[in-house]
């Protein structure tokens, strides 16, 4: 039912149901907000948006209160206007000074609305909150003096990752938030996805910086720098310093990665097409024994963490197989540093991707082959934007070059593994692909390619009949179990933290609505649609690889490289 | 505040499982026996109620009852009430961090002494009202407390 | 027993007639004790009452009447009301009026009842007779009903407390107990329960003054399998004991009230969320309830109506903020005390979801009355916007504390004057404070206001749950509201911010006004200037946009006392004076040199080494360095030592 309320003396139409605030954005009226977030019920914890609402002895929220027929709504009534202001100069007084040493120097909410509210003097001092640095995590910081208290990742802990490690404690003036029993990150249940990281206003929960690291050796011209990078970082990159993406981009990044110093630059990719190849193995291997324990995908780093936590008793049914990152790097340090002549402790390997939990992956035990780590840094595509920016390169002049060989080229389901549901399809296209010797249809993988949190299909070639799970954010694990106890049977389940995927990992832009994050996936999907290697099997890289230099190389030709193993975790749950 | 080891089981026998309405009936109980929640009692509340530790934990943190350390063989409360506060009890608490050296909240090293403060206990007729384990003690003034304190420690130590 | 059970609910309880007959009554005349052959000695037992030593007086009349075996019923009751009195001993002998006798603590029992035994009462803890209909007056002892203490109040509430044993359902039910709720769901739908109590105009003792009909109605019209009904026991003022004595005084008026309040909403399900710390009223209410099982007025089909109904008891955890209705849920469901946004409110979606009604303990126990005699029986009290009583706790600098209950429209100089019979040793009158932490306060100007919600709520003020607080001219009113924003820094929830910052920015501006500066800058009188200007300002912007009652109505104190003693705050501010000599940072000491002695105790234990001087010889103390803190002045033999 539409109906006719008043804002600021004029009409607009409201539909009944709806909140102020919807109806106030739909006509294009901005009112601040700060502890609101898109897809979430609203907690009225910010008290920014308030609005005067003729008849109402006090302000009120416009993101909860309902539209009713002839309301009288001020939005931006001197009362108001002050209301916002207060507030926010309240936020400041305990907030430290330091905005240019911030992490998030102008990405800030705190910093933007004191610009928006025009706040130019410091009217309301007070004692500022005791600084607390939490550095355990090796992805995640946590700076407790910046926090506003917006509640924020607490939520989306719970309600989009499930893991909960995140509450507010104490309560009054004493209020923070923190993990179980207050200890620092590494003794809680974080899996480091970093979502928390996305929806934070401030600085209060940023990524840990390698960026220092990553400077300190590439001024060390004896040892070799290599840099890996996942497909859809050179999107990433064109998003993060604002200019338009195209396909050129792919090439042009890679000289920029040599502007900066690396001696050589590998594409991710490839290890994602041998993750699917093995993977695929390993499918076709139980389907030969007719094993009628599912396959998990194990590309997920943030997945595996929760898996060695909250649900220990799949362990064993959690491929091996690690992750293309991993893969890659694993590669680096035996391929690559033999065909470069140089040993593999002289040669520093950083990986940038879209995920932070990937900064926890490479330190994990299981991702080193003689004492020495596969990747030894990874960076986010933030901090690569900051270090573009640092060495003053200039991307738009810069000219496309091809990637190092031998990780040099990638195939178009690789790009797709960063969407969920990709990588499971690119696993069933490669099983496909070596049981009937032709390539699937795309049309079979319409269901796995939706929206929803938990998604499954079967795919039949004739000789063998596959069923497949995808969960899709962590919230779909609970379908999943009602599926299995209900009595359906898997034979391959992809799992991703992320909604969506890596490309709404923690390591790029912060909040998406659910258009842009739907964009991302239609780009990489039109891409498989039109390139002409999209299977590792068709993959002239891969086959070169796995023909000649795994083969040849005795150390690695067992392949065990590529595999890793996993553990029951001790964390407070 | 007596600190005996628990018997969980007799505990969670009252309460049905997984259920997040009975989590803070289930921590008072044991903290009545035990006198504190522990590491391993958050754990354990967490594991039968369905919950993860932070939540507990967060929720156990926001309520004055429920205290993390154990309180001492003698344990102070002192009423800070309006009524209290009329009469004095500022003078009061200052006394007692005087003589025992313990700031709101703390339990002393030996374990003797432990003071917390109360925002009201009901007693506003006897202001200043203090509360030492069971009994109550009104009208308390700064100049009776060393006497009253060292009573106490002698009782205690020669127990 | 099983007998006088059965009597109790099928001749009483379900009886259909409004009178009952004679042979009836006559039972319950004996079990109110108004027929006795041998004495009765009452011994008030509330927690207040025990923090006074009744305890000890239990136990020194049990050994005197077993040393001289007299025959003598020994009963424990609840409160009467006059904390001052306590531990209140009323001794009934045969035939002859109820007399009472004030603060006989253990070691005054024997003197006491061997001159109540001997015909030789002691007129010095002599607090006065009650008048009883068909029992002898004592001649030349006062009424304590005439008392000023008692004169002015008008019991609806209390009628029962202090007058019957609170652990004995029997006595309960003699005095008409349990009627109004075997009639009601007897002979009454929901919605007529409803309509009747709407009709009384009976409104929300807990401060909110909501009509509770009205509530009901709201929650009853709510579609839904289920709903709760929740009694707030909790009191979460300090400084308000008014649901505490009512409830250990009178358990089984509560429960009357919470049944036929869970009635006429439709539910089955009834909690009361109670008070941290009360051990000893938390017992009486559970075996209140475990008796009220015993007897069937809780259970399934009760009294072969149909209805069923049971009562649990939560305790509250520990935190203020839990006063607030949604933040009572949010507890009650295992979660942080945190309050939820409103719309919807609790009665549309509360506990669990459901619609949900709380009430306070007074207004509940307004219930059964009201089903009894009917609204406009109720109407006939009070005002015409706020019908009944209302029970206060009056606490502070009065020479008369406790619980009283007066009709609405008292004014507040009645209550001071007459009740609370001036300020302790004739100091000056400052102010009264009416609803706790969150109040407002009473100056000499507006004494004569009538106590009622519209009233109150003209002059901005606020009804409260019963908070009654007399300040007097010791007390600095900056002091004061310092202490009170301390509390809500401390006890908000934190969730929204002009509330968890505010609080904490009004503390700090408030503090520096009382304290003496640490360094130059903060110390300028234009700073403190500038903060008390700030203080108004966020006052105005914490009232306008907290998101619930905690935060809108913490500055209440503040903004009261910054407009009644404006003064006092200058002072401070500007003169650098309190002149309640409270604030420690703003008094400095001096010795008098005609009276110091020289003997250094002073100088051993300043704690800043502020004062000097040689042995026997007149000392000396450096204003710059003293801090106020008054121990030289509480130590000093010689009284040499004044307030500057």
């Amino acid at each position: 039912m539409v109906f006719t309320i008043q804002v600021n003396n004029k009409k607009i139409s409201a539909e009944k149901g709806e909140t102020i605030l919807s109806a106030l954005n739909r006509h294009g009226i901005i009112i601040p907000t700060l502890c609101r977030m898109k897809d979430f019920t609203p907690t009225g914890a910010c008290r920014m948006c308030v609005v005067e609402v003729d008849g109402r002895e006090k302000l009120v929220t416009a993101c909860s209160q309902p539209v009713e027929e002839w309301m009288k709504i001020n939005t931006h009534s001197p009362r108001v206007i002050n209301a916002r202001k207060t507030i926010v100069e309240l936020l400041l007084s305990n907030h430290p000074d330091d905005c240019l040493y911030c992490d998030r120097n102008l990405d800030c909410e705190l910093q933007k609305l004191a610009g928006e509210l025009n706040i130019t003097e410091r009217r309301i001092r007070s004692r500022k909150i005791k600084p607390r640095l939490d550095q355990s995590s090796p992805a995640i910081v946590r700076e407790l003096s910046k926090c506003i208290l917006c509640g924020r990742c607490v939520r989306v802990c719970e309600e989009l990752i499930t893991s909960t490690s995140l509450d507010f404690i104490n309560k009054g003036r004493s209020t923070h938030v923190g993990p179980a029993m207050d200890r620092d990150l590494n003794f809680s249940s974080c899996i480091s996805c970093g979502q928390c990281v996305i929806v934070c206003p401030t600085a209060a929960l940023h990524e840990k910086h390698n960026i220092a690291e990553v400077k300190e050796y590439l001024n060390k011209p004896e040892i070799l720098k290599a840099v890996q990078y996942s497909p859809l970082v050179p999107a990433g990159i064109a998003e993060e310093m604002g200019f338009r993406y195209s396909r050129d981009f792919d090439r042009v990044l890679n000289s920029v990665f040599r502007k900066i110093g690396f001696d050589k630059v590998f594409n991710t990719g490839t290890g994602t097409d041998i993750c699917i190849s093995e993977i695929a193995g390993q499918l076709l291997e139980r389907i030969k024994n007719k094993s009628d324990k599912p396959l998990y995908i194990s590309a997920c780093p943030a997945w595996i963490k929760y898996a060695e936590q909250f649900m220990p008793e799949i362990l064993p049914d959690v491929s091996t197989v690690k992750s293309p990152q991993q893969i890659t790097g694993s590669l680096i340090k035996t391929v690559a540093a033999a065909r470069a002549g140089v040993r593999p402790d002289k040669i520093f390997s950083v990986s940038v991707t879209p995920c932070t939990a990937m900064k926890f992956e490479a330190r994990r035990d299981g991702m080193m082959r003689k004492g020495i780590s596969d990747v030894d840094t990874v960076l986010t595509i933030r901090e690569l934007s900051r270090l573009i920016k640092l060495f003053g390169i200039d991307v738009t002049n810069a000219d496309p070059e091809p990637a190092d060989e031998p990780m040099e080229g990638r195939s178009s389901v690789a790009a797709m593994a960063e969407v969920s549901g990709g990588m499971a399809e690119g696993v069933i296209r490669s099983v496909w692909f070596r049981l009937a010797k032709s390539e699937a249809e795309r049309q079979m993988f319409k269901k796995l390619r939706s929206g929803a949190s938990f998604r499954e299909a079967a795919f039949n070639t004739g000789s063998v009949e596959i069923s497949v799970a995808v969960v899709d954010g962590l919230t779909g694990l609970n379908k999943l179990k009602e599926a299995r106890a209900s009595g359906r049977k898997y034979d391959l389940i992809e799992v991703m933290t992320c909604p969506g995927g890596c490309i709404n990992g923690a390591g790029i832009s912060s909040m998406n609505t659910k258009d842009e994050k739907k964009n991302r996936a239609k780009m990489i999907w039109q891409a498989d649609d039109t390139d002409a290697v999209n299977l590792p099997e068709k993959s002239p890289v891969i086959i070169n690889l796995y023909e000649k230099l795994i083969k040849e190389n005795r150390e690695i030709s067992d392949k065990k490289i590529f595999h890793t193993h996993y553990e029951k975790r001790d964390v407070l749950l | 505040m007596m600190r005996m080891s628990i018997n969980y089981d007799t505990i969670f026998k009252k309460y049905k499982q997984g259920r997040r309405e009975d989590l803070i009936p289930l921590l008072q109980d044991i903290q009545d026996v035990s006198g504190y929640l522990s590491e391993e009692t958050i754990i354990r509340a967490g594991a039968f109620t369905g919950l993860s530790t932070t939540r507990i934990y967060g929720l156990a943190t926001f309520y004055d009852q429920f205290r993390f350390i154990p309180a001492g063989r003698i344990h102070i409360r002192v009423c800070n009430g309006t009524s209290c506060f009329l009469n004095g009890s500022q003078a009061v608490m200052n006394k007692i961090k005087e003589i025992t050296g313990l700031n709101p909240g703390e339990t002393a090293r030996d374990g003797i002494f432990s003071y917390e403060i109360e925002t009201c206990m009901g007693g506003c007729n006897h202001a200043p009202l203090v509360r030492i384990n069971n009994k109550y003690y009104s009208h308390i003034k700064p100049d009776h407390l060393p006497e009253l304190i060292k009573k106490l420690r002698f009782i205690i130590e020669n127990d | 027993m099983e007998d006088l059970k059965k009597i109790l609910v099928e001749k009483v309880l379900l009886y259909e007639s409004d009178v009952l007959p004679p042979e009836t009554e006559s039972i319950l005349r004996q079990i109110r004790r108004e027929k006795t052959t041998a004495p009765v000695i009452y011994i008030s037992s509330g927690t207040s009452s025990i923090i006074s030593g009744s305890e000890e007086t239990w136990s020194a009349i049990k050994t005197y009447l077993d040393e001289n075996s007299l025959k003598t019923d020994l009963v424990r009751v609840g409160c009467q009301g006059p904390a001052n009195f306590e531990p209140l001993v009323c001794i009934q002998l045969p035939g002859k009026n109820r007399l009472f006798f004030r603060n006989i603590t253990g070691e005054k029992v024997d003197l006491l009842l061997n001159g109540v035994f001997h015909s030789d009462i002691n007129e010095d803890d002599l607090a006065g007779q009650q008048g009883t209909r068909g029992f002898e007056m004592w001649p030349g002892i006062p009424f304590i009903e005439e008392l000023p203490f008692f004169a002015h109040q008008k019991r609806i509430v209390m009628n029962n407390c202090g007058c019957y044993d609170p652990e004995n359902i029997d006595e309960y039910i003699a005095r008409n107990g349990f009627r109004a709720f075997a009639k009601t769901i007897r002979h009454y739908t929901f919605e007529e329960v409803c309509d009747i109590v709407e009709r009384s105009g009976l409104r929300g003792r807990g401060g909110g003054g909501y009509l509770t009909g009205l509530k009901w109605k709201q929650a009853l019209n709510t579609g839904s399998l289920s709903r709760y009904l929740v009694c707030n026991a909790k009191e979460s003022d300090p400084g308000a004991f008014t649901d505490r004595t009512l409830l250990e005084s009178d358990p089984f008026r509560l429960i009357e009230g919470i049944a036929i309040a869970s009635y006429a909403i439709g539910t089955s399900n009834a909690i009361i969320f109670f008070r941290k710390g009360s051990e000893h009223a938390l017992e009486r209410i559970r075996k209140a309830i475990g008796k009220a099982r015993e007897y069937g007025v809780l259970g399934n089909n009760i009294f072969s109506s149909g209805y069923s109904l049971d009562i649990s008891v939560r305790r509250e955890p520990g935190a203020f903020v839990c006063g607030e209705e949604t933040a009572l849920i949010n507890t009650l469901e295992g979660k942080r005390g945190m309050p939820r946004l409103k719309p919807p409110y609790p009665t549309t979606s509360g506990l669990f979801g459901k619609p949900t009604v709380i009430n306070n303990v007074e207004t509940l126990m307004n219930v059964p009355v009201i089903m009894l005699n009917g609204p406009e029986w109720f109407r006939a009290t009070g005002t015409e916007s706020s019908p009944g009583t209302k029970v206060f706790a009056i606490a502070g600098k009065g020479r008369m504390s406790g619980v009283v209950e007066v009709e609405m429209g008292t004014s507040a100089r009645t209550i001071l004057e007459d009740i609370a019979d001036g300020i302790k040793e004739g100091r000056e009158f400052r102010a009264i404070q009416l609803g706790g932490v969150s109040g407002s306060f009473l100056t000499s100007e507006n004494l004569d206001l009538e106590i009622d919600y519209e009233t109150l709520r003209e002059k901005g003020i606020g009804m409260g749950a019963g908070g009654f607080v007399i300040i007097d001219e010791n007390t600095c009113m900056v002091d004061l509201v310092r202490h009170y924003m301390e509390f809500m820094r401390n006890e908000n929830c934190g969730k929204c911010i002009p509330c968890r910052e505010g609080t904490g920015r009004m503390l700090e501006i408030l503090e520096s006004i009382i304290r003496k500066p640490e360094n130059e800058e903060s110390g300028t009188t234009l700073e403190r200037f500038k903060g008390v200007m700030q203080l108004d300002s966020i006052a105005s912007v914490m009232k306008d946009t907290s998101l619930c009652g905690l935060g809108q109505n913490a500055p209440n104190p503040f903004m009261s006392a910054l407009g009644n003693f404006r003064e006092e705050f200058e002072e401070h501010i500007f003169d650098r004076k309190c002149r309640a000599n409270v604030c420690r940072g703003l008094r400095t000491f001096s010795i008098d040199v005609e009276k110091c002695t020289g003997c250094t105790a002073c100088a051993s234990k300043c704690p800043v080494n502020a004062i000097y001087g040689t042995r026997l010889q007149p000392f000396f103390i450096v204003e710059e360095k003293c801090t106020g803190c008054g121990i030289c002045y509480d130590i000093c033999k010689f009284t040499a030592i004044t307030v500057k």
